[in-house]
C-alpha cells in the first residue's frame, strides 16, 4: 500500500476494572489501515477482539494508546454487530434510513439513498416488512445496508454472521464480498472463522489469547474477486494452515 | 368483530334476566336489591334532571387530572430512576414504603390538608396512578437493550435522539401495561377521595343514595363507574394497538 493510513492505532491498552487488579483485554496493539483495506481481526474467544472494534468506534475509551483518522476527529462510522440489532418498530426502510435522521438529512432523500441500499443488498419488495417478519440473513442483510447508507469512512463489523447457519454465511460473504468491492469501503471485520477472513479480507490480524496482542499480520495474496471455490485451492490452504498455527 | 362481541351481546341479556327473575320472585325487598327496571327509570330520571351528567363530569375531571398528574410525575421520575442506579438506591425504599401506606389511610388526612373540593380527589387519584405507572417506566427504560445504544453512539447521536428514536418506542409497550392499570386505578382514587367528604362527584351520588335508601341511584353510580373505568381501558387498548402494532399480537 503506497497511500498513507486513514487510521492508525498505537499501543492500545484495554484493561477492565476488577478485583484482581484488572482484566487486561488489549495489550500494546499498534496497526496502520489503509484506505479501502478490508481488514479481518481474526482470535479465539476472549482475545479481545470486539474490544478492539468498540475502541475503534469510539463507544470505549482506551485505558491507555490511541486510535487516530487521518482527515477528522470524529469520522463517519458504520457499525454491524453480532445479533442485527434492529429497531423492531422500524420497517426495513425506516431502519435502514436512521444514520441519516441523526445526520439531519430529509426524509425524501433519505428514502432515495435507502431504497438504493435495499437493491444492493438485494431486499427489494421488503421494504415496509418489520424485523419480526425476517430471517436472521436478510436482518443482517438490513443491517449491512443501514450501516453504509452515510457513506462511512470506516465500517466496523462484529462477527455480523456468526449467528447465521452455515449456508447462509457463505452466502453473505459472497455478497459482502461483492458490496464491498461495489462500495469501496474501509472494513474492520472481527471474526473467529478462519476461513471467513481469507474469503473477505486483504490483511488478517490475528489476536492472541487475553491480553490480546497482535501475534501476526498478515496479507491475504489470493486474487479477486474471489469466488466459492477458491477455499478448496491449496494456496488458501497453505493460508489457513498458517492462521491455524498462529492462533494455537 | 361480531364473532368478538357475541359472547356478550349473548351474556348480557341472560344476566338481566337473571336479574330480573331474582328480584320478581325471590321476595327481597327493592331498597335492598332493585330491579334493572327500576335502575333503569332512575337513570331516565337522573339523565333528565341533569345530575347524573354534572357528576359525573365532576369525576371524570378529578380522574383526568389526577391520571395527568400521576402519570407525568411518575414517568419522569421512573426515567431518572431508570438512568441512575444511584438515585434509585436512594429513593427506592421510600416509594416502597410509600407503597405500604393504603392510599385508602391517608385519604381523609389528605381531604383535611386539601379541602373537600376537588384538588383533594385529583391528588388521591394521583398517588393511587403513580406507583404502577413508575414501576412500568423503570422497568420498560431498564429492557432497553444495550446493543441499540451502541448502535446510536456509533452514530454520533445526540442525547435527545436516544430519548426519542430509541427509549421512548422501546419502551411504549410495558409503559402502556403501566398505563393501563393506572387508568383502572384512577377510577377508584376518585371514588375513595369522594367518599370521604365531597359535595359533588359520583361518590356523592353514592353516598346520597346510600342515606336515603335510593338504593337504584346507587345503582346507576356505580353503573356510570363501570362505564368510565372501560372507557379509560378502552382508550389504552386503543393506544396499545395503535403504537404497539409492530408487536405479536397477544391477547391478554
Amino acid at each position: 500500500m503506497t497511500q498513507p493510513p486513514i487510521l492508525t492505532v498505537r499501543n492500545l491498552t484495554t484493561v477492565f476494572p476488577d478485583e484482581n487488579g484488572g482484566l487486561h483485554a488489549l495489550r500494546d496493539v499498534s496497526f496502520d489501515v489503509h484506505p479501502r483495506e478490508f481488514i479481518c481481526v481474526l482470535g479465539p474467544s476472549g482475545s479481545g477482539k470486539t474490544t478492539l472494534l468498540r475502541v475503534m468506534a469510539g463507544l470505549l475509551q482506551p485505558t491507555s494508546g490511541q486510535v487516530t483518522f487521518a482527515r477528522k476527529q470524529h469520522p463517519r462510522i458504520g457499525m454491524v454487530f453480532q445479533q442485527a440489532t434492529l429497531m423492531p418498530w422500524r420497517t426495513v426502510l425506516q431502519n435502514i434510513t436512521l444514520p441519516l435522521e441523526i445526520r439531519g438529512d430529509g426524509t425524501h432523500s433519505a428514502h432515495r439513498k435507502a431504497r438504493e441500499m435495499i437493491e444492493l443488498v438485494g431486499l427489494q419488495g421488503f421494504e415496509h416488512s418489520l424485523p419480526r417478519d425476517l430471517s436472521g440473513g436478510m436482518a443482517q442483510r438490513v443491517a449491512i445496508a443501514r450501516a453504509l447508507i452515510h457513506d462511512p469512512d470506516l465500517l466496523l463489523l462484529d462477527e455480523p454472521f456468526g449467528s447465521l447457519d452455515a449456508l447462509t454465511r457463505e452466502r453473505m460473504w459472497t455478497e459482502l464480498s461483492r458490496i464491498w468491492q461495489a462500495r469501496q469501503k474501509t472494513v474492520i471485520m472481527v471474526t473467529h472463522s478462519i476461513s471467513e477472513s481469507l474469503f473477505l479480507a486483504d490483511r488478517v490480524l490475528v489476536l492472541t489469547q487475553r491480553p490480546g496482542t497482535i501475534k501476526m499480520d498478515m496479507r491475504v495474496d489470493l486474487p479477486r474477486p474471489r469466488e466459492e471455490a477458491i477455499r478448496f485451492t491449496a494456496h488458501f490452504g497453505k493460508l489457513a494452515r498458517k492462521l491455524r498455527d498462529a492462533i494455537e | 368483530m361480531i364473532k368478538r362481541f357475541l359472547p356478550v351481546l349473548l351474556s348480557l341479556p341472560a344476566f338481566l334476566l337473571g336479574w330480573h327473575l331474582l328480584t320478581r320472585y325471590s321476595g327481597i325487598p327493592n331498597f335492598i336489591l332493585p330491579s334493572p327496571l327500576s335502575v333503569w327509570t332512575r337513570f331516565l330520571r337522573a339523565v333528565g334532571d341533569g345530575s347524573l351528567q354534572y357528576h359525573t363530569w365532576i369525576t371524570l375531571t378529578e380522574i383526568l387530572l389526577g391520571l395527568l398528574a400521576g402519570v407525568t410525575f411518575a414517568t419522569v421520575v421512573g426515567y431518572l430512576l431508570a438512568k441512575s442506579r444511584s438515585l434509585e438506591k436512594a429513593l427506592s425504599p421510600y416509594l416502597v414504603a410509600s407503597q405500604a401506606i393504603p392510599v385508602i389511610a391517608i385519604a381523609p388526612l389528605l381531604v383535611i390538608w386539601l379541602g373537600d373540593g376537588i384538588l383533594s380527589k385529583v391528588v388521591i387519584c394521583a398517588l393511587i396512578v403513580f406507583f404502577p405507572v413508575l414501576v412500568n417506566t423503570v422497568v420498560g427504560v431498564r429492557a432497553v437493550p444495550t446493543a441499540l445504544y451502541d448502535l446510536m453512539h456509533s452514530l454520533h447521536a445526540t442525547r435527545a435522539q436516544i430519548l426519542w428514536k430509541v427509549e421512548v418506542p422501546a419502551s411504549l409497550p410495558v409503559f402502556l401495561g403501566g398505563l393501563r392499570i393506572g387508568a383502572t386505578l384512577s377510577v377508584i382514587g376518585a371514588i375513595v377521595g369522594e367518599l370521604v367528604d365531597a359535595e359533588e362527584g359520583l361518590g356523592f351520588l353514592l353516598q346520597v343514595g346510600d342515606f336515603q335508601y335510593d338504593t337504584p341511584m346507587v345503582f346507576v353510580a356505580v353503573f356510570t363507574l363501570i362505564a368510565l373505568a372501560l372507557a379509560l381501558y378502552g382508550i389504552v387498548r386503543f393506544l396499545e394497538n395503535k403504537f404497539l402494532k409492530w408487536q405479536e399480537r397477544s391477547n391478554v
